[in-house]
């Protein structure tokens, strides 16, 4: 096991959100990221249920990872997950019938978000408890955002509304290929390329204040 | 050292420059585009106008934004960016909302080229990647044709071109279906002649036959294009379709109809011939342009779309790579035969 006392439980919160972004930067789980994101609500729910499934199985993950023997521990990881997948997806049918019906067979399919079985592999299993569950909230809460990010542009475009309230009146030419999935690309490629750039800028940035510094100092 | 193969001959210089630079292909294509341009005003009026400079402004606008400003002069010198906005907006329909123009503009130069580097790094043709986009984006407005006016009506407006950003168009004139429409789904002919002419619905730049034809002809002569693209497209869908006419006269277009109709010559000439994203071996170049061909009448003749010139081109673009591969010369001295 790694030392912990390096940890920072905001930082290891916080990284998943910004620095390491599961979508924006990993470019992991991008099967619901395409396909679920045409409109806002469908976005959180599918943000909602991968949180869930992240936390509860990076904390069980965390806390037997001694029991675990190391042969056979990714088909343990995805039993662990798996279980939490039924119970959200039984959830949600309770709950928001015509959500589960729309999101189909996605929501079955996050025991396949690799973004998941990665946090176990690399960080869960390696770490203790409460690390792993700071960790977990992080990521899938950077997850949630930039399935909310890419949801919200394409409802916007695509149905004129935001979370089912109406924006621009009726005269609104809605535009189709946003909640198609060429649409999906597309918003997300840009929303990379604006990532991108602003990482690019920002070192830029930092780098020359660090020159500027240097000379003065 | 003895020369061994007499075929080998290395020059030093002063080689000849061809004397071709790319600002003055760009104006040479501008000028061939000339009376299409003007037919398009004869036979839509002042709106077809309107709708050629806000591609225009749009694509000139997009590419200077997305250009360093230390480059922009160079960049923008070569009007290879007012081009392609030319080039769109005499692919959309007349009646279309200024402001969907405005969009296809912006999206043909920033995704269809500043993003893959500028001139010369995409490989799609960026016109048509904007016309894809819009009809994606707003099939209803993209489909919708008006009638070509007769030029007492020039300076009448259609409501519908000055629709306000983001809302829907409202159609005030009749709409009128264009010759491959009629084909399609009402079995019905057009005149050859009008076809020529080009007072028929349709794309602004597309309507008139003979007057594409004379600029292609123009740009061969001055050797701005790669002749055998356009005669692959013209001849093997010329073939494709008279096969297809033989056989079921009633359902199939003849294959003259088929060349004249819908953007078949405008894409054959104009855009399938960027050199950008067109193959650089001739013997590539046949293969491009029949791909081209079939496709065309394929999708037409049995895909639900009444057009299929632009999906057509754009499948072809992305098949230039692996064209230019396989078409690649033999290297000199390298393979072949052993004596």
């Amino acid at each position: 096991m790694s030392t912990e006392k390096d940890l920072d439980a905001y930082q290891e919160f916080i990284k998943g959100i910004w620095r390491d972004n599961p979508v924006f930067v990993q470019v992991l789980g991008m099967c619901p990221m395409l396909a679920v994101t045409n409109s806002a609500v469908n976005a959180v729910v599918m943000g909602g249920a991968t949180l869930f499934v992240l936390v509860g199985s990076s904390f069980l993950v965390a806390a037997m990872k001694h029991l675990i023997p190391k042969q056979v521990r990714i088909s343990l990881y995805v039993i662990i997950i798996a279980t939490f997948v039924t119970v959200a997806d039984y959830t949600l049918l309770a709950l928001l019938p015509k959500v589960h019906k729309e999101l189909g067979a996605f929501i079955p399919l996050i025991v396949a978000n690799c973004m998941i079985l990665g946090r176990q592999e690399a960080f869960a299993s390696r770490h203790s408890v409460r690390y792993a569950v700071m960790d977990a909230l992080g990521m899938s809460g950077g997850f949630l955002l930039a399935l909310l990010a890419l949801g919200g542009v394409r409802e916007i475009l695509g149905s004129g509304s935001l979370f089912n309230v109406d924006l621009f009146g009726d005269g609104f030419e809605p535009w189709v290929i946003m909640i198609l999935p060429p649409g999906g690309f597309l918003t997300l490629g840009l929303i990379l390329l604006f990532f991108n750039w602003f990482t690019v800028r920002r070192r830029a940035f930092l780098q020359r204040v660090a020159a500027l510094d240097a000379e003065e100092g | 050292m003895e020369r061994k193969d007499p075929r080998l001959l290395l020059q030093s210089a002063p080689l000849l420059h061809q004397g071709m630079t790319t600002p003055q292909a760009m104006r040479d294509v501008w000028l061939a585009l000339l009376p299409t341009t003007l037919a398009a005003l004869w036979f839509f009026g002042i709106g077809a106008l309107l709708l050629l400079l806000t591609t225009v402004i749009a694509a000139v606008g997009t590419e200077w934004v997305f250009t360093p400003p230390e480059r922009r002069k160079v960049v923008l010198g070569d009007n290879s960016a007012a081009l392609t906005g030319l080039l769109l907006g005499l692919t959309l329909p007349p009646g279309l909302p200024l402001w969907m123009a405005f969009l296809g503009g912006v999206v043909a130069i920033g995704l269809g080229k500043t993003i893959w580097g500028g001139l010369g790094g995409n490989l799609f043709n960026p016109a048509l990647v904007g016309r894809a986009f819009l009809l994606g984006t707003f099939p209803i407005a993209m489909t919708t044709w008006s009638p070509a006016g007769d030029p007492a009506a020039f300076f009448d407006l259609s409501a519908s071109l000055l629709a306000l950003p983001l809302q829907s168009p409202d159609y005030d004139a009749v709409s009128a279906a264009t010759p491959l429409g009629l084909m399609k789904f009402q079995q019905q002919g057009t005149g050859f002649t009008r076809l020529l002419i080009g007072n028929t619905a349709g794309s602004l730049g597309e309507t008139s036959g003979l007057l594409l034809l004379l600029g292609g002809i123009w740009l061969w002569l001055r050797r701005d294009l790669d002749w055998r693209i356009p005669a692959a497209i013209f001849a093997s869908a010329a073939l494709f379709s008279l096969v297809l006419f033989l056989v079921d006269g009633s359902r199939f277009p003849p294959p003259q109809a088929t060349l004249f109709s819908g953007g078949l010559l405008l894409g054959a000439i104009y855009m399938a011939t960027d050199p950008v994203t067109s193959p650089t071996t001739p013997r590539g170049a046949w293969i491009f342009g029949v791909g081209i061909g079939l496709l065309v009448v394929l999708i037409r003749m049995f895909g639900g779309l009444p057009e299929g010139t632009m999906y057509a081109i754009l499948l072809m673009n992305a098949a230039t790579p692996l064209i230019d591969r396989w078409t690649q010369p033999r290297i000199f001295g390298r393979g072949g035969r052993r004596p």
